[in-house]
């Protein structure tokens, strides 16, 4: 009879009915939420409060330049001196006062202004009051040069440069990071699960080996079964995990978002939560027909395909991290010690993600890309970055993927392999810590 | 086929060390064998070969005739000397799957807990956690879950460790009831008068090689020296213990005046102690006449050292 379904049924359970675990399951979506709700909250409320500013002119200047915004509204005070304005400005509880004198020509009025406040004044108000200065001093110039206002209103086109492939594939500006963006949200998916669930593996390992169950269970079934009915029993359990943390948190966020009536589209204002592109999208996209491009782009992503390989690259890169982790419980006899054989562990996919963001992103077909989307360590995670390019011309090539994937099957049993067998001798050894010349020394047994 | 096992010069080396050395034995059916040997020999080496934790480099072993195979795990129960359960887990459920491991099907493995259950009388613990059971009886939990399965061959590794001397006799009483019912029982231990009283056979091992085995008291018949204890009330014991050694060679004698009792060893030439035993009976009051058995320490020592004489 099979003992693998048995053993996989019970490191289930034994996970699932975990105080803690089911603790951080149903803690976890309604902390995410609160975070999401009180950046919203606490955005609303940076918006709410609005700057007024007075302003004196006295010039003949800058007459309708001065208009109230969302954030800033302007109060104009007139035929009053500077002390008296001065005054009111700070009776009144306005946020400084803006002076601007009289004199015969604008150069020397924009010369001679003055921005008064109690406090060293923001950098963005300052911005604002510097760019009305500025396009009036432009706009004089240029009419003393003879160009007119309205030549100078067509003059002010954004530009940017079309880009497009040799076989005549048109981009969107940024639409590489973005498409690289959701290959990485999925390899950071795989990186957070290894961690967390590798982690959960070594421990319900080392359990085994402190509570002594070890040799009754090892007497029934093979050390090896007994290993993959674990990590397979975890990572269900994992995936238990994030589909009640997904779905919840959604229900959560749509319930929490109706009775607290936010609307969604603020929350991409503010840091972004979701995804790391969201900023770069909601600043680049400026009409509503480039929207609709990038709607087309995202649209163009082979789904199906990337979901494929994201669950070859999920499974088999998870089994290799979780086999290395249950090794690493197998060879030391408390937590504590694992520390030194878990940083080489965790070492490729920090560098995969960190490649991953840094190269990838800015050329995804460069060397370093390539490369580490074919090592097999980082593969999982760096070549998912590659993948929403598509398959073939304009995307990754099909050898790349096909020896990225066959390289990660050929890694992936002889690491099982190996676990396996520092496994087998680890979980019957008590004692000292192991040297790494110990565990390589197991490998000969 | 008389041998439940048989290894046949079953070498294990961990790299340098070697763990065991062209081990043979022979363990007949439905007996209690003692695997004795102090800590370190290669005891738990042994055994877990024969559970198929571990592999021999050479040298093969045979189970009920055929050669040990996976399917005969589930013919053996094994208590192991480092043994445990999980902490968190509830009893009941813990027994449940540790007994489909070895291949039961649930129905009949709850069946039979009923009946052990009901036998140790611990049927209230089933919902209990095993991190609320106190030591001893984490170890009836786990004698249940290596007999459950009704194996042909158990094995008990260090088995009165860690229980009270009350429910050492249990579980002493349980194996010879085991027996009885025609399970064959290996023990290994490094105490080894613990289970010299339930040893049919035995065998020692030392430094990785076994240095003696055969039936218990055919191995003490061999190593006797025919040595007679004798005690006796007698008037005047210095003057019977003269007459005595002008006849027989005594090796100590000692007399209490106060009580008039003489107690002396002899040596006698062969295992026939009729002649002494006639002519002391006219001239003293036997209380006790005992040939002297060496014990397993005994014969475990003498062979070390006969051994490391001849090396």
């Amino acid at each position: 009879m099979n003992k693998l379904p048995l053993i996989i049924k019970r490191e289930y359970l034994a996970k699932v009915r975990n105080k803690s675990f089911i603790v951080m399951t149903f803690l976890s979506p309604i902390l995410m939420v609160g975070m999401v709700l009180l950046i919203a909250f606490l955005t609303k409320l940076n918006d709410n409060e609005k700057r007024i500013i007075s302003v004196l002119n006295e010039s003949d200047y800058f007459s309708g330049d001065f208009l109230s915004t969302k954030s800033t509204g302007y109060v104009h005070f007139r035929n009053i001196g500077l002390q008296t304005a001065k005054d009111s400005t700070t009776n009144l509880g306005y946020y400084g006062l803006l002076h601007i004198p009289n004199e015969p020509d604008l150069e020397k009025v924009a010369e001679r202004a003055f921005f008064y406040s109690k406090e060293a004044p923001s950098t963005s108000v300052l911005d604002n009051l510097e760019s009305v200065f500025q396009e009036r001093l432009r706009q004089r110039k240029l009419l003393d040069m003879g160009v007119s206002a309205q030549d100078f209103a067509v003059m002010k086109d954004l530009f940017e440069i079309n880009i497009s492939t040799f076989t005549g594939q048109q981009n969107l500006k940024g639409i590489n990071e973005l498409k690289a963006g959701i290959g990485g949200a999925f390899g950071y998916l795989i990186m957070m699960f290894i961690i967390i669930y590798g982690g959960f593996v070594m421990r319900s390992v080392i359990e085994e080996k402190t509570s002594r169950i070890i040799e009754v269970i090892i007497s029934s079934v093979k050390p090896f079964q007994l290993m993959m009915g674990k990590i397979i029993g975890t990572s269900l359990a994992g995936i238990t995990q994030f589909a009640i943390w997904v779905i919840s948190a959604g229900l959560l966020l749509v319930v929490a978002l109706a009775i607290f009536d936010i609307d969604p589209s603020t929350l991409n204002n503010g840091p972004d939560l979701t995804s790391g592109m969201g900023v770069q999208m909601s600043t680049s996209i400026a009409s509503p027909n480039q929207a609709m491009e990038y709607a087309q782009e995202l649209y163009k992503i082979p789904w199906a395909m990337l979901i494929t390989f994201f669950l070859v690259y999920f499974i088999l890169g998870y089994l290799i991290y979780s086999s290395i982790y249950a090794a690493i419980g197998a060879a030391v006899d408390n937590e504590t010690d694992t520390q030194q054989f878990i940083f080489p562990v965790i070492l490729p996919l920090m560098l995969a993600i960190y490649v991953g963001f840094f190269s990838v992103f800015s050329n995804p077909h460069g060397p370093i890309a390539v490369g580490f989307s074919l090592f097999p360590l980082t593969s999982p995670i760096v070549m998912l970055m590659r993948l929403p390019e598509g398959i073939g011309e304009g995307g990754v090539p099909i050898w790349q993927l096909v020896t990225s994937v066959a390289l990660l099957i050929v890694t992936f049993i002889g690491i099982v392999w190996l676990a396996a067998k520092i496994y087998r001798i680890g979980i019957l050894m008590y004692g000292k810590k192991p040297s790494y010349k110990e565990l390589f020394k197991w490998l000969r047994y | 086929m008389n041998n439940i096992l048989v290894a046949d010069e079953v070498t294990k080396r961990y790299g340098p060390h070697i763990a065991l050395n062209k081990v043979s034995l022979e363990i007949p059916k439905n007996s209690i064998y003692g695997l004795l040997g102090p800590n370190g020999a290669g005891k738990t080496t042994l055994i877990r070969i024969i559970n198929q934790i571990i592999h021999p480099d050479q040298g093969r072993v045979f189970f009920d005739g055929e050669p040990l195979k996976p399917h005969h795990i589930s013919m053996i129960g094994y208590l192991p000397e480092e043994r445990g359960l999980y902490k968190g887990m509830k009893v009941g459920e813990q027994v449940l799957y540790l007994a489909q491991l070895k291949g039961l099907s649930k129905a009949e493995a709850k069946k039979r807990l009923k009946y052990w259950f009901d036998r140790f009388e611990i049927g209230d613990w089933w919902n209990k956690k095993v991190q609320e059971l106190s030591k001893g009886m984490a170890q009836k939990i786990q004698f249940i879950v290596t007999v459950l399965h009704e194996p042909k061959l158990l094995i008990f590794d260090e088995p009165f460790s860690g229980f009270d001397p009350i429910n050492a006799n249990i579980i002493k009483d349980e194996i010879l009831k085991l027996k009885d019912e025609g399970a064959s029982i290996i023990f290994s231990t490094h105490r080894m008068e613990s289970v010299e009283e339930l040893c049919e056979y035995i065998a020692l091992i030392h430094q990785s090689e076994k240095i003696l085995d055969g039936k218990l008291s055919e191995i003490k018949k061999a190593y006797k020296k025919n040595i007679f204890e004798v005690g006796m009330q007698v008037e005047n014991g210095n003057i019977l213990s003269k007459e005595l050694a002008s006849r027989f060679e005594i090796t100590s004698s000692e007399f209490d005046p106060i009580e008039n009792q003489l107690d002396l060893k002899v040596q006698l030439p062969s295992s026939d102690s009729s002649e002494l035993l006639a002519y002391l009976s006219g001239r003293a009051n036997i209380n006790q006449f005992i040939e002297t058995i060496p014990s397993a320490n005994e014969v475990f020592i003498r062979t070390v050292q006969s051994k490391d004489a001849h090396e």
